[in-house]
């Protein structure tokens, strides 16, 4: 009998290649997504040693990061250095032929969100891209990951990755969620049990009953956020949520080959009695709505709790959180809901999906957000927007007063036109609250697509429940 | 890649934890399309003043430290994106080796590929070479990859542990892509047997 494997044992094992004796092994790649800002380098190698892309039929590129969010983008992209990154994407697709959904694609939009959109993304597969959040694959029982650019050029020149297996932590979540409470509250108050180092080392397989009763876009957004705890992988199990929502897209298997999948898909769990190096559990029901008020993504607490004193930390943390307090402009015990906002930034990889522009609509549905916010939605994908177009949501946002953009990355990390200014703050669902991440001396707090739409109606961070 | 054998340097000391990958190079700098060049912009909030001048408190900006080619860090250094112009704009700068508690995965592995070496120690051994940078520019210390130890400019050393397959490529200066070339028969051959058991991957 051989012994009981984790979901990541298995994946592992079906994609080795060699291994040496040390540890040390060559990794096959099932799917590879590009974006402009970390592939240019790499295709620039590939070029100068004469190299082809190994596997172009199993790499997928689309512009993102830089990417105008304005209706009037078809008119091209004025910032100089973006535009050149966009066209030498362009390029470079076309040279070495890969799947490419260029800007004015309705396909088009954050690489995270078109992927698993398309098919591509499927039970088993190893999935990478030159972007840490490709941990978002994760939800349909990938192992995805984040590399820098030497790693890009090794993948397409090669189809696999240089690597050591890393350890197994499993993160349970039981029971239910209380009303209110979503997917991103899961994540961050995950990130600030463990916090950003928790998870250093280690590929995170997401478990539980919360998990289980998450939609797919749900666990995406868990699995995203796996890198902000420090895992370059987060995984969760395939079931038929996940099937269910693979079968007919564009590039998933179809007929026979669906059946063959299928077979194998259903053999993608952890055995019972596998061991985990180390193991997080939480309660569903003690999870709150959470804000982060501070520099880092563990810095979370439940928006009914008070800036906390940098005192009551241990070592490093002291200094780092009164640094974060003075960047952030905050002051130990004033109360979260207290803290006023100038700007909501619905959107990104964590949080651009359908559902969660449904959960944010649904809050804003016959409300004005407060006067002097600045609100946008940033759509992930064009075929996201399309729907919310559909399903009336764009019409719920607008008649807030929301700005409605064109797909792409935004103001999550501001490469593009959408940035804050010095100390202007934001009720952001995106992913990183790092200085200066939304703009130079911008003031990020995270939060769920809810809590960012219930801050905008009353301008201040505010607990979802009460307007429910 | 540029080999990395024995570095003799002075050490700049940034007692600060979770410095992210913002900090270490802000996304404005990523729009380049080369992989030099990103030195100038290294640490770039923390470094220039609102007018563009340096900020004379950073502690590159420092006459001891001007010409730092080791950095001394708090623990989890690198965490965040997985952007390789990190490690190019602290090699750009001049930065060869980075010592912590702790590192990020990404940014990590991301260091052997440029001929950065990243050392882990204990938080105590960190916090003892912290204070041994504090002294300035005569505070040199040599990291001698080979042996893996660190001396200090008394003498003191402090031994590190390394993967046997990354102290190897960063010795000899070694391309992993040319060393996966001479596999490719082992690819081909793991491709052939996957398009019969998973054709539709």
């Amino acid at each position: 009998m051989t012994a009981p494997k984790t979901l990541y044992d298995k994946i592992w094992d079906a994609h080795l290649v060699e291994e040496s004796e040390d540890g040390t092994s060559l990794i096959y790649i099932d799917r590879h997504l590009v974006h402009e800002v970390t592939s240019p380098q790499a295709f620039e190698g590939l070029r100068m040693a004469g190299r082809k892309v190994r596997a172009p039929e199993k790499t997928i590129a689309v512009p993102d990061h830089n990417v105008p969010t304005t209706p009037d983008r078809e008119k091209g992209i004025e910032n100089e250095e973006s535009r050149i990154q966009v066209e030498a994407l362009d390029r470079n697709a076309r040279e070495f032929g890969i799947h490419y959904y260029p800007v004015n694609d309705i396909r088009q939009g954050i690489v995270h969100i078109v992927g698993p959109e398309q098919g591509w993304t499927l039970p088993g597969m190893t999935v990478v891209c030159g972007d840490s959040h490709t941990a978002t694959h994760g939800a349909f029982g990938a192992l995805a990951h984040g590399i820098g650019t030497s790693e890009v050029e090794h993948v397409l020149a090669t189809q696999t990755l240089i690597q050591k297996k890393s350890k197994n932590m499993k993160v349970e979540i039981t029971g239910r969620l209380q009303p209110g409470v979503t997917a991103k509250d899961v994540t961050l108050a995950i990130i600030g049990a463990t916090g950003t180092a928790g998870g250093t080392g280690h590929v995170i397989e997401y478990c539980g009953d919360v998990i289980r009763d998450l939609s797919m876009e749900g666990r995406m957004t868990v699995c995203n956020m796996a890198i902000e705890g420090g895992a370059r992988a987060g995984l969760i199990a395939p079931d038929e949520k996940t099937f269910e929502y693979i079968k007919g897209r564009p590039h998933a298997p179809k007929g026979a080959q669906w059946e063959a999948a299928m077979a194998w898909w259903q053999t993608l769990f952890t055995d019972e009695d596998a061991e985990f190096d180390k193991v997080v559990t939480l309660k569903g029901e003690d999870i709150a709505p959470v804000v982060t008020w501070g520099t880092s993504p563990e810095d979370v607490l439940p928006i009914t709790a008070e800036v906390p004193d940098p005192e009551s930390f241990e070592g490093g943390k002291v200094d780092a959180a009164r640094r974060a307090l003075e960047y952030m402009g905050l002051k130990p015990g004033q109360k979260l809901t207290d803290i006023e906002i100038d700007t909501v930034f619905i959107g990104s990889c964590t949080n651009g999906r359908i559902e969660d522009l449904r959960a944010a609509a649904e809050i804003l549905k016959g409300k004005k957000i407060k006067e002097g916010i600045r609100a946008m939605v940033v759509p992930g994908s064009g075929l996201v927007r399309a729907q919310a177009e559909e399903e009336g949501l764009a019409q719920i946002f607008i008649d807030a007063g929301f700005e409605w953009r064109l797909a792409g990355c935004s103001m999550c990390l501001a490469m593009n036109p959408d940035q804050l200014s010095p100390g202007e703050r934001c009720a952001a669902t995106s992913n990183r609250n790092f200085e200066g991440r939304q703009g130079k001396g911008g003031r990020t707090h995270l939060m769920s697509p809810a809590m960012a739409a219930a801050a905008a109606i009353t301008g201040r961070l505010t607990d979802v429940r009460e307007l429910m | 890649m540029e080999k990395f054998t024995t570095l003799t340097g002075v050490a700049a000391p940034l007692p600060l934890i979770n410095v992210d990958t913002d900090m270490i190079i802000p996304k404005q700098f990523l729009k380049t399309i080369k992989r030099s060049g990103l030195g100038k912009n290294l640490f770039d909030e923390m470094r220039y003043l609102e007018d563009g001048s340096e900020n004379p408190d950073f502690v590159l900006n420092k006459p001891a430290y001007r010409n730092a080619e080791i950095l001394i860090a708090g623990e989890n250094f690198g965490c965040g994106s997985s952007r390789e112009h990190a490690p190019w704009a602290l090699l750009d700068f001049g930065i060869r080796c980075i010592i912590a508690p702790s590192f990020a995965d990404i940014f990590y592995n991301n260091c052997f590929k440029n001929g950065i070496l990243p050392i882990v120690l204990p938080q105590e051994q960190v916090d003892e070479l912290m204070r041994e940078a504090e002294k300035g520019e005569n505070a040199r210390m040599t990291v001698d990859l080979e042996n893996q130890e660190i001396t200090t400019s008394e003498g003191k050393t402090f031994r590190f542990e390394i993967d046997s397959f990354k102290k190897h490529c960063l010795l000899e200066g070694l391309d992993d892509i040319a060393l996966t070339m001479a596999r490719i028969d082992s690819i081909a051959e793991y491709e052939r047997k996957m398009a019969l058991e998973r054709p539709w991957v």
